[in-house]
């Protein structure tokens, strides 16, 4: 097992992450927080982010969150993809949270 | 009560990235039994109780999420005269071959406004649970993976829940349990439906996407049982996203957690029973987060934000 460092461009945050461990899950068990977590099955979309530097194994995730030109540009769901070297990376991915509450709002008489 | 009707949830089918990875994940994690593949390639499962023939079918695909979810009715009459009623309701249906889905007869498909595909269908072949029909033994719990009782629900998210609501409770006959009302205190945010007399047989949000699966729900026989499930999602390293908690809406003990393509999953136990006479709950904007997890008392970002 090697170990390689992943660093969060957007917030600087930097942790080691076994080539054994998903980038995400690498983040999660080090309590290092970044990406946004959401199936870490590849099939949500919410961990979505941008590889500027480095390689990386990664496995099937869902084409309604990455497509084929994406991935050419190195995006990827970081729930997905196994380091095999140091990594930068750009988070792209948000939890779209509270989806409900613009609907709300513009239902509401009395906001 | 006499039931008639719409009787229960029968199957749902649902897309994987890895059709082989998923087959032996449902096989012996979640401890379903499989029941074969059909010549498209689909992968059928039922649980050990369940006597129709299947009730999860795996389909590969590029994305995750949910094709159809499907109502098992009491008879072919009753099948035709729900057809009819949702024409007359303004519903374009469709009629699926007999065969077309393994052991299992004519289906008559729509979509409801949340543009989610359900259907309904009256024959699916009997082949028994695994204690049988005379003098059965007791089924044991132990044994490899989860082991559910029944698939038991879906919870499905999308725009006009309010256009679901009034298609299943005017033209395919269930009740509604419970609703959750947004800070106006007149949107449903959401709504629990059941056509039994389950807590729900089926349960939508409001949601901005169309056609979301929120998750697909297996029943336990005890807390204890639930527990124990989370002890197997450990040592198998599932996807856990919430639990072991509880709801405070149906009151069920519950856990979410992830299918190996993403799609949520729930092992849940308990609720209560509800009769067509009874007056249905009411949740408050102010208790939502009480209301979905009853000891967190907080709304996680991933209960209105994950979907496949």
């Amino acid at each position: 097992m090697q170990k390689f460092d992943i660093c969060i461009e957007n917030t600087g945050e930097h942790y080691a992450c076994a080539d054994s461990r998903s980038v995400l899950e690498g983040m999660e068990a080090l309590g290092k927080k970044g990406i946004p977590v959401g199936c870490r099955q590849g099939g949500c979309g919410v961990c979505k982010v941008q590889v500027l530097e480095g390689r990386f194994v990664r496995r099937v995730m869902s084409r309604a969150h990455v497509s084929a030109e994406e991935e050419s540009e190195g995006c990827v769901l970081s729930c997905r993809i196994y380091p095999s070297s140091d990594l930068r990376v750009n988070v792209i991915g948000a939890m779209k949270k509270n989806v409900c509450r613009p609907a709300a709002a513009s239902l509401s008489p009395n906001p | 009560m006499a039931m008639t009707g719409v009787l229960r949830p029968g199957h749902a089918q649902i897309r994987v990235l890895d059709l082989e990875e998923s087959v032996k994940w449902y096989t012996d994690v979640m401890g379903l039994m499989p029941m074969g593949r059909d010549a498209q390639g689909r992968a059928y499962f039922k649980t050990r109780s369940e006597r129709d023939h299947n009730s999860v079918v795996l389909r590969q695909a590029d994305e995750a999420g949910i094709d159809f979810f499907a109502f098992k009715v009491l008879d072919d009459a009753t099948l035709a005269d729900l057809e009819r009623k949702l024409q007359a309701h303004g519903v374009a249906t469709e009629r699926i071959p007999a065969g077309e889905l393994m052991e299992t007869g004519e289906r008559v498909r729509f979509k409801i406004p949340t543009g989610h595909t359900i259907e309904l269908y009256a024959q699916k072949t009997a082949v028994g649970n695994t204690t049988g029909c005379f003098d059965p033994e007791v089924d044991v719990i132990d044994g490899p993976g989860l082991r559910p009782i029944r698939m038991d629900h879906c919870l499905l998210y999308g725009g006009d829940i309010d256009g679901n609501v009034k298609l299943f409770t005017e033209v395919l006959g269930f009740s509604m349990v419970e609703r959750v009302k947004l800070e106006d205190g007149q949107t449903d945010l959401a709504v629990w439906l059941t056509c039994s007399a389950k807590a729900h047989d089926i349960a939508f949000v409001r949601h901005a996407e169309d056609g979301k699966l929120h998750h697909l729900s297996f029943q336990m026989p005890s807390w204890e049982s639930v527990l124990r499930a989370a002890d197997i999602m450990s040592i198998n390293r599932v996807s856990i996203d919430i639990g072991p908690t509880r709801h405070g809406i149906t009151q069920g003990t519950t856990i979410y957690f992830f299918d190996p393509s993403g799609n949520r999953l729930e092992t849940f136990c308990g609720g209560y029973d509800h009769y067509p006479d009874m007056q249905h709950i009411t949740w408050s904007w102010e208790h939502v987060g009480r209301g979905i997890f009853y000891h967190d008392r907080k709304l996680n970002d991933a209960f209105l934000s994950v979907v496949t």
